[in-house]
């Protein structure tokens, strides 16, 4: 049985689909990398996609993420889940470079392959995650991962890009972050569904839970949900199941009327317009060069014959009317 | 998808095998080849071969960096080299520092470990033969 529009399988495809685990982390590194030829493998997969449960872990650094995560993968583990983890640290920008650390505080059996450890810089994107982040994941749910762990970057804004990919996200605080609390407030709750304040061992979390079920409890809530607020201790591992369980609440509440489907959408609807907002952006600077009929209008600009606000529309008029149509 | 700006960086695994808690050496050169535009993956400390190894494949890296100053590194470098043979990773170099006396550099060359640096080592020496001895060389 093939679906209409569903694409015969790569053989990287096949590859990721047979558990290989080897192809799986070469795929990931081609798609960070941008490359292009990975697209068919993308596009057969995308079928296959969707099953997984995507869980977003932010907050400021140092409040515990990946300790959290771990203590999650071994509670996941233990209910028979198949989790992968993408773990985004930022790039710097004068040199490029980083230094992904976040794999430290993960400890796993090194031939359990019901986990994935993928750690990933952001180069150079803004929003707490990479480029690449979205589809990455996706590659994740596609090889059988039911569960995928989104770790952002923490660096104490609040990373909102998270929204878009994750289904459930989990803001994580810590006891006396009074002030940075204040800061993030506006965002915070754009983003959390579930609020956890880690470090629960050390003084100041009561009152700190306190303090964010109240404000909690004065916002709105997002779409009718009220953020759920879990004290958690990564070190000692408590609250680590009713951390699970708030996650679970929300998905349970996401599929009631039709929720998950309109957040599913919205999240499409965005990468859609940001494909094929790459898309125009490299056809319009591959024609700035080489067209003459753009060569004309920037000849018009700057002669000041017509201002750019024309000259866009006209070059936005020749792209509603290019005739090669849509490509397979 | 767009096309890249420009080629995507080198990918490095600095890994502690064993017990061994010295890992100053090991993060001034993390910092190094960070500094040098690499993404550089800090596995920490009291890595098993097998760790190392998995985090290699699930990270998809162009180098493995091995740093031991506690004398156990006849113990387990080979073991690391023995593991990914096993994987049948071919392709990804394996480099290493610390307290590693001539004679054991020698073997461990024999083995196939690229290129092994002691104490004092400059930081540009150190980076220069990564961007050399990586799988995807820039
Ligand atoms: C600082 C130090 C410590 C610190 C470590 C702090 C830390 N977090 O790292 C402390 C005080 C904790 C410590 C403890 C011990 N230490 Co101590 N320590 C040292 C000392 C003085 C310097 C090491 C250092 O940090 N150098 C600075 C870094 C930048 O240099 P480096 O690690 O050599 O790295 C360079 C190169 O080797 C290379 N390199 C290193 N790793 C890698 C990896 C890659 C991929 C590459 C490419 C290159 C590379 O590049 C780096 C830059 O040039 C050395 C002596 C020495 N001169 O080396 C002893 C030394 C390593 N320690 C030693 C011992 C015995 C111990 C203890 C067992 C002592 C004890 N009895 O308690 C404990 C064990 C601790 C443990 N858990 O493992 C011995 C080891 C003997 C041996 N191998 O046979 C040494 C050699 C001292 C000696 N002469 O006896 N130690
Ligand atoms: N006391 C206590 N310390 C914790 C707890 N969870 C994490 N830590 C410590 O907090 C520090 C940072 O933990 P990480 O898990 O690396 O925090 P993170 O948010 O992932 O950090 P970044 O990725 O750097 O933003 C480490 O020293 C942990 O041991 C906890 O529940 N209690
Ligand atoms: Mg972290």
């Amino acid at each position: 049985m093939t679906r209409r529009g569903s694409v015969p399988a790569t053989p990287g495809a096949r590859a990721v689909l047979n558990g290989d685990r080897r192809a799986l982390a070469r795929l990931i590194t081609r798609v960070e990398g941008r490359d292009p030829s990975v697209v068919p493998t993308l596009r057969s997969l995308y079928p296959r996609t969707g099953r997984a449960r995507v869980v977003g872990l932010t907050g400021p650094l140092g409040v515990g993420k990946s300790s959290l995560i771990n203590a999650l993968l071994q509670h996941l583990r233990a209910e028979g889940h198949q989790v992968a983890v993408v773990a985004v640290d930022p790039t710097s920008p004068f040199s490029g470079g980083s230094v992904l650390g976040d794999r430290i505080r993960l400890d796993r059996r090194a031939d359990d392959t019901g986990v994935f450890i993928r750690s990933m810089a952001s180069r150079g994107h803004s929003g707490g995650v990479a480029a690449a982040t979205r589809e990455v994941v996706r590659l994740l749910d596609a090889a059988g991962f039911d569960v995928v762990l989104v770790e952002t970057v923490g660096s104490g804004q609040v990373d909102v890009e998270i929204r878009d990919i994750a289904s459930t996200s989990i803001v994580v605080l810590v006891p006396h972050l009074g002030d940075e609390v204040q800061t993030l407030k506006a965002g915070l709750f754009e983003i959390a569904d579930v609020f956890c304040v880690n470090k629960g061992d050390l003084p100041g979390a009561e009152s700190a839970s306190r303090d964010l079920l109240e404000l909690a409890g004065l916002g709105p809530g997002r779409e009718g949900w009220r953020p759920k607020v879990v004290t958690t201790s990564a070190r000692d591992g408590t609250g680590i199941a009713p951390l699970w369980a708030a996650v679970n609440a929300h998905e349970t509440y996401l599929d009631s009327d039709g929720r998950r489907a309109a957040g599913e959408r919205r999240r499409l609807g965005h990468e859609l317009v940001e494909l094929v907002r790459e898309r125009v952006a490299r056809d319009l600077e591959e024609r700035l060069d080489s067209d003459v009929e753009v060569g004309t209008l920037l000849d018009q600009l700057a002669t000041r014959a017509i201002d750019p606000y024309v000259a866009a529309e006209r070059l936005f008029a020749t792209l509603r009317a290019d005739p090669t149509g849509p490509k397979e | 998808m767009p096309r890249p700006a420009k080629a995507s960086p080198i990918r490095v695994l600095i890994a502690k095998p064993g017990l061994d808690g010295h890992d100053r050496g090991a993060k001034v050169v993390a910092r190094a080849l960070r500094d040098a535009g690499m993404e550089v993956i800090y596995a920490g400390l009291r890595q098993t071969p097998e760790d190392i190894v998995s985090a290699a494949i699930e990270e998809d890296v162009d180098l493995i960096g091995l740093s031991c100053l506690s004398g156990a590194h006849m113990a387990l470098f080979p073991r690391v080299l023995a593991l990914l043979r096993l994987q049948k990773v071919k392709d990804v170099p394996v480099f290493a520092g610390g307290i590693i006396p001539d004679e054991d550099a020698r073997k461990l060359k024999k083995l196939g470990v690229r290129a092994v640096f002691g104490p004092g080592t400059s930081l540009e020496e150190i980076v220069t033969t990564a961007r050399a001895i990586a799988r995807r060389a820039q």
